[in-house]
């Protein structure tokens, strides 16, 4: 009976596997057991090289990315289903990149915080895998899998703090939302594999192009698009990330606010310029409303924030709607969006990853999070505060910077084309929530130069070695990025069209 | 004659990047070594300032008219923007202006340094501001200029918001936001020229051969151009100030601790006149023709509106801060006639204005230190109490009211005149009109600042201060101050050693405006 069965079918044939294109992710697989390894065999009392374990493991693991880099052919598995080019080797770096300035930042805190290492180190390996997966992901299952992967982890470490209930809420909520959107997601995925029989993103464009079945290829077009909707916390899919940000352990909100929002953006920027470069005439008008709602509304509760986490929380909410504003006019101008979404994200990571760090460093003082609690930091704390300075402005724009290239090249993006009165106006959007946004980041700004200190207290913060370590590097990259033509050129060069 | 080599290819680069160089030193010197941050800060602005003295001595003035040391490298290439310098004869007097005032500031702050102090901070926020300021004036690139232009606005932030008076977070935040607004519309003005014009470059006489090119062949919409005009008048017009932009300025500059407000006055109000005339003047020449009526109309509200504003201030910090809006309103006046007469007029009217309000900022500053009040009305008999001091306020208020023979007249006086007789077949009825009212200007400068003088200097000390003793100019402010001093006399004695290096450069640009009137 069996036998019968199998004889009928296609007989199974082992797919090419170019070992070379898997090497990063092999590598970060062999980092991820031997931190469960190192973590198994060692005695309580050294645990203290697990996150060296994954650190080392996490650069090793650009050193295939750099031979791929340096032998320059694209390559494709599976049927096209995973790329390697230069668009998933620009990304990888950044994940990885990100990953150990995430890892860095938790040396300490989890350390000293009782937490279990070795898991934890685990589960950030394990998602920072899904997302280099992302990057390479070119056909609906394996960015399923993907988001699935680097989703998983990241819900666990959101509830990591378990004795305080607002970290139980976070990890509940971002896993309620997230499962939620994943639903939808997979929902929107079956109506489009129903449409063109195929799950290859550029066979599925191919057949949307040419398809006129309105309402369901409408409606996949944006359940897939919602679903990302809510990765990268667009209004108004951006409930849980307030609460979320706050309850989770800082180092894993500045690792969910930089790379699980890049890897959800990579995601949308595969779906968008391949999966359906033809229908902009249903993903143009979607990401129009979305940015533009979710640059005002993150912008205008950002206002009224007092607790630093939930601010950047939102700020990084209206920064997401800057970063997604160029898919607004991605059909007359695909290459520009896809190269400015890239460089801003970028900017955003080094920048972001970097306040997320200082915001750890001051808190390992203050025990507190509100922004009062900042008061006089200059005073006790000039690196520190010079290096918030940094990040805050680069938030907001202001050259020399590095934030300001991003935003100029999103401007760009927008109006190049012909000047559409849509893109227009989407810039002058950008453009009147940039002086918004100044107002709250310099009002942190205030804080830490002008109000006197709150308790008195003005012994000095004592910075582990770590956190410098990542301080330093995003700092220097914050201002390297404002003033070179690095970040442009890392964008230009990430393109797959 | 050619320009050195070296210092064509490194001169201006060195120059604005040598200050940034020292605040680095600075901030790795511990904080504790008062000494060490006050001569690092001072040595770089002075090497700073030598390279512009080596550049200003190989300066072929014979050729002012064009940019001269030009660099030009590839900077931000996939937004087609360049690393590109240069200077011509109406960005050397500026340059000159900022690499005075820097040094004389430092050198002030060794002995006057505001609450809380830390000299480190505040030594580095004056070297960025610095290179930020040389680096707007020799940017020939509109980004790179927006950058150097932006770079100014956190120094200035922190140094009002730090070590400002009272309301100084008040004013910092609106100094800060007013500045920003206006330079996020002159950037979408700048992107808009770009793609307009679609030259693929962002150099600032590329777009200007690019614009009148298109001009010459009707290509390019009037009205386009217009609110493309626009967009930069709002943003150097917050700059500049011009009414009705000017509400943040009183604000800062009496919050601004006095090194502050020496810098705002002296230098950064002149990047707002500076960009009329090299960017909006200079690349949109037939926009600026329908805008100059009404920039002329900003011009001489403004010159009554703060001379009005100065005789109703009762706070001498603030009245010069008015008389700022009312100074730079003849600078404006002279800038919307768009002739060489006029454009000449504001080069010296910005210069002038650097020196002299630059130099009542310290003066006030100084009395402030001394009588821990600034209350009009609680000084007086300054004369007798410093009479150094009293004697010096009386030589910068009568060079700030247009005495001739000082450096003032010549700023205001030539933008009257150009006033009678506009450029570009500007409506001369109008401009006349401006040119009555500007007079009248002159005369309520003279009121306001007589008046000062008198109820701060004259009589007999107020009862408060009869027997509190008031020190006389000290060395360092000698220092300080002497070089404005004497500048303000020679430029007043001899106002041609400033008009000499202008004019070739205004008269390039006045020749375009007297081509578009026929």
């Amino acid at each position: 009976m069996l036998a019968t069965l199998l004889q009928q079918g296609t007989p199974f044939v082992r797919p090419e596997v170019d070992w070379h294109a898997f090497a990063p992710e092999l590598v970060l697989v062999g980092a991820i057991v031997a931190v469960l390894l190192v973590d198994l065999f060692t005695p309580e009392s050294s645990r203290g090289v697990v996150p060296q374990v994954a650190g080392i493991g996490l650069l090793a693991s650009l050193v295939p990315v750099l031979t791929l880099a340096v032998d320059g052919t694209d390559r494709a598995m599976f049927g096209g289903a995973y790329a390697v080019d230069n668009f998933a080797l620009v990304l990888k770096v950044l994940f990885v990149l990100a990953a150990y300035v995430v890892v860095l930042l938790s040396t300490n805190y989890i350390a000293e915080g009782d937490y279990h290492e070795g898991e934890y180190y685990f589960l950030v390996l394990s998602s920072t895998l899904g997302m280099t997966l992302m990057a390479s992901a070119r056909d609906l299952i394996s960015i399923f899998i993907a988001l699935e992967l680097l989703s998983i982890p990241a819900y666990m470490l959101a509830g990591w703090r378990k004795r305080d209930p607002r970290s139980n809420e976070a990890g509940v909520k971002y896993f309620l939302m997230g499962v939620f959107a994943s639903g939808i997601m997979l929902y929107g995925m079956s109506l489009l594999y129903g449409l063109s029989g195929s799950t290859l993103l550029a066979e599925v464009g191919a057949t949307l192009a040419a398809s006129d079945a309105e309402p369901i290829l409408v409606l996949g077009v944006l359940f897939v698009l919602i679903g990302f909707a809510f990765k990268v916390s667009a209004v108004p899919f951006h409930t849980w990330a307030p609460d979320t940000y706050e309850g989770a352990p800082t180092p894993i909100t500045a690792f969910l606010a930089v790379s699980s929002k890049a890897a959800g953006f990579v995601a949308l920027l595969q779906l968008a310029l391949i999966a359906f470069p033809g229908r902009d005439d249903v993903v143009e008008p979607f990401f129009w409303v979305l940015a533009a709602l979710t640059m005002t509304v993150g912008n205008l509760i950002a206002l009224r924030q007092t607790n630093i986490v939930r601010m950047l929380a939102y700020s990084g909410i209206a920064q997401a709607g800057y970063i997604m504003a160029p898919l607004a006019v991605m059909g007359s101008n695909p290459g520009g969006a896809l190269r400015s979404i890239v460089t801003y994200l970028l900017i955003y990571a080094a920048t972001n990853l970097g306040a997320f760090a200082v915001v750890i460093a001051v808190a390992r003082k203050t025990r507190s999070a509100e922004i009062s609690s900042w008061g006089g930091l200059f005073e006790y704390a000039p690196v520190l505060t010079v290096a918030m300075t940094v990040f805050l402005f680069s938030l907001a724009g202001i050259p020399p910077l590095g934030g300001w290239l991003g935003k100029f090249v999103i401007f760009r993006a927008l109006v190049q084309p012909d000047l559409t009165a849509a893109g227009v106006a989407l810039a002058v959007v950008v453009g009147v929530n940039s002086v918004i946004a100044l107002y709250y980041y310099a009002n942190v700004a205030r804080e830490m130069w002008m109000k006197p200190v709150p308790d008195g207290d003005r012994t000095a913060v004592r910075v582990p070695f770590s956190i410098s370590a990542a301080l330093a590097m995003t700092v220097v990259v914050t201002l390297i990025f404002g003033v070179s033509n690095l970040a442009t050129r890392f964008g230009d060069l990430a393109s797959f069209l | 004659m050619d320009n050195n080599q070296f210092l064509t290819d490194w001169g201006l680069s060195l120059m604005v990047f040598l200050p940034l160089a020292g605040a680095l030193v600075m901030m790795l010197i511990p904080k504790a070594d008062e000494g060490a941050h006050k001569l690092v800060a001072l040595v770089t602005s002075l090497a700073s300032a030598a390279f512009g003295l080596a550049i200003l001595l190989d300066f072929d003035y014979d050729r002012a008219g064009e940019l001269q040391f030009v660099v030009d490298r590839s900077w931000i290439e996939v937004i087609s923007s360049r690393y590109q310098l240069g200077v011509d004869g109406l960005a050397l007097p500026l340059v000159a202006l900022t690499l005075l005032i820097t040094p004389l500031v430092i050198i002030y702050s060794f002995q006057h340094l505001p609450e809380p102090r830390n000299p480190k901070a505040f030594l580095i926020l004056i070297l960025v501001l610095h290179t930020g300021m040389l680096g707007s004036f020799v940017a020939q690139d509109l980004i790179l200029f927006f950058v150097f232009f932006e770079v100014v606005l956190l120094p200035m932030y922190f140094m009002i918001g730090v070590w400002g008076g009272e309301e100084r977070q008040y004013a910092s935040i609106k100094f800060f936001v007013y500045t920003f607004f206006g330079s996020a519309l002159m950037l979408v003005s700048f992107v808009a020229l770009f793609f307009l014009t679609g030259a693929e470059t962002f150099s600032m006489t590329g777009l200007a051969e690019e614009v009148a090119s298109r001009n010459a062949a009707g290509t390019l919409a009037l009205s386009t151009q217009v609110l493309v005009f626009g967009g930069m008048f709002i943003g150097f017009g917050i700059k500049v100030p011009m009414f009705p932009f000017h509400t943040w300025l009183p604000d800062a500059h009496t919050q601004a601790p006095t090194q502050g407000s020496v810098i705002l006055a002296a230098v950064l109000l002149k990047l707002g006149t500076y960009g009329f005339i090299r960017i909006a003047l200079g690349i949109l020449p037939e926009a600026a023709v329908e805008w100059a009526p009404w920039i002329g109309l900003l011009a001489v509200i403004g010159i009554i509106y703060g001379a009005l504003g100065c005789l109703a201030q009762t706070d001498m910090k603030r009245l010069i801060a008015f008389s700022s809006v009312a100074h730079m309103g003849f600078v404006m006046l002279g800038i919307s006639t768009l002739t060489d007469f006029g454009l000449n007029a504001a080069v010296f009217g910005s210069v002038a204005h650097g020196l002299i309000t630059g130099m009542l900022f310290f003066v006030a500053g100084s009395v402030k230190e001394r009588y821990h009040t600034l209350e009009i009305r609680r000084l007086g008999g300054l004369l007798l109490k410093a009479p150094r001091l009293g004697w010096i306020l009386g030589f910068v208020s009568m060079a700030s009211l247009g005495l001739p023979g000082l450096a003032g007249f010549w700023g205001e006086v030539p933008a009257i005149l150009a006033a009678y007789n506009p450029g570009a077949g500007l409506p001369e009825e109008v401009f006349r009109v401006y040119m009555v009212v500007a007079a009248v200007g002159t005369v309520l400068a003279a009121g306001y600042l007589l008046w000062l003088y008198q109820r701060t200097s004259f009589g007999t000390p107020t009862e408060e201060f009869a027997d509190v003793e008031i020190p006389d100019v000290s060395s360092y402010e000698w220092v300080a101050w002497l070089p404005l001093l004497v500048l303000i006399l020679v430029l007043g004695a001899y106002p041609h050693l400033l008009f000499q290096v202008s004019d070739p450069a205004m008269t390039a640009l006045g020749d375009v405006f007297a081509a578009l009137g026929k």
